[in-house]
């Protein structure tokens, strides 16, 4: 399972990869497209079916909206030369790369092998989930019983973009 | 670029309008499945809010915005998020009165494990939290076609 799921996050690389270098916008919506859909697929296959739905709906309907603003301004990506600052922006990117992946290497190192081992929290939620919260799927127990912070802020988060994006849109004021 | 204007205002071809009309009925149900199925099988508020909001931008897109006569006065959505945002507080405050005085206890009886109804105020948690995230993505998708209207006119 393990080469598949590497095989797949491989293929969201390219897409991700093409999405940037493309020259024609619809071209890269539809290859943020494949990144979406790759990690439905890792979702399956690493057991998660909650996250499954709730990403292939939201990957659809993003990949809608992204789909009309295309079709609806420019196709094409407008290039500018580097300069000076480019450069040096580039290069702090690839030290920062160089840095961060140093460190991922020494933290992956003290982890368990992939799929084994769980942490304290983790155990203590799988053993007494069900019998504290009555709820058969666990998940749901886990977000709305133990982690009920966690959810009201996650409300409150769409009330806000929803505020934003009604705000901004907005270009007649009203009378 | 006016060919895809006059798409999103006059929707698209016979056929997609009738098969959209039949499917999106049975994309709205399957929402309300997962909804309140949500504490039993996979699923809950978000998956089955995003369902349903999906099943309404189907039809919009379709059927083309005139279809619905669709303008902002209309735009009911955000008081229905609002509203649901606030029940969803209400009852996470109601565990602050009865029992244990905290917030967001689940303070209703437990019932039998893998009932419909079981689990106490998760159900009503999930249902309200399901009107919210609808409603919310529902309101975005509506503000991105009724606000470009206004500027093509």
């Amino acid at each position: 399972m393990e080469i598949t799921i590497s095989i797949i996050t491989g293929l969201m690389i390219l897409g991700a990869l093409y999405a940037i270098h493309a020259k024609d916008l619809l071209s890269a919506v539809i290859a943020c497209g494949i990144v979406g859909y790759g990690l439905v697929i890792c979702f399956l296959l690493l057991k998660a079916p909650d996250l499954a739905i709730v990403q292939i709906v939201v990957e659809t309907i993003s990949l809608i909206i992204m789909v009309a603003v295309v079709l609806d301004s420019s196709r094409e990506e407008l290039f500018s030369k580097p300069d000076a600052q480019g450069y040096v922006s580039s290069v702090t990117a690839i030290l920062l790369v160089v840095v961060l992946f140093y460190f991922f290497k020494i933290s992956i190192e003290t982890l368990d092998a992939f799929g084994h081992g769980t942490l304290r929290m983790a155990a203590h939620y799988i053993e007494g989930a069900t019998a504290k919260t009555g709820s058969a799927n666990l998940v749901t127990g886990v977000i709305f019983d133990f982690r009920g912070y966690d959810t009201l802020g996650e409300a409150t988060v769409l009330i806000t973009a929803v505020l934003g994006v009604i705000t901004i849109l907005r270009i007649k004021g009203k009378k | 670029m006016g060919k895809y204007i006059n798409i999103f205002m006059k929707g698209m071809t016979l056929i997609v309008k009738k098969t959209t009309q039949l499917m999106a009925g049975l994309i709205f149900l399957y929402g309300i499945y997962v909804i309140i199925h949500g504490h039993l099988t996979p699923g809950g508020g978000f998956a089955g809010g995003v369902l349903i909001a999906g099943s309404f931008i189907l039809l919009i897109l379709a059927n083309g915005s005139d279809f619905m006569k669709l303008t902002r006065e209309e735009m009911g959505s955000t008081i229905y998020e609002n509203l649901a945002v606030l029940v969803a507080i209400f009852l996470a405050v109601s565990g602050m009165l009865f029992g244990a005085k905290v917030f967001f206890l689940n303070w209703l009886p437990k019932g039998t494990l893998g009932e419909l109804v079981s689990a106490g105020m998760l159900p009503l948690y999930n249902i309200f939290i399901g009107i919210e995230v609808a409603a919310s993505i529902l309101s975005i998708f509506l503000a991105l076609v009724i606000f470009k209207e206004e500027i093509s006119e």
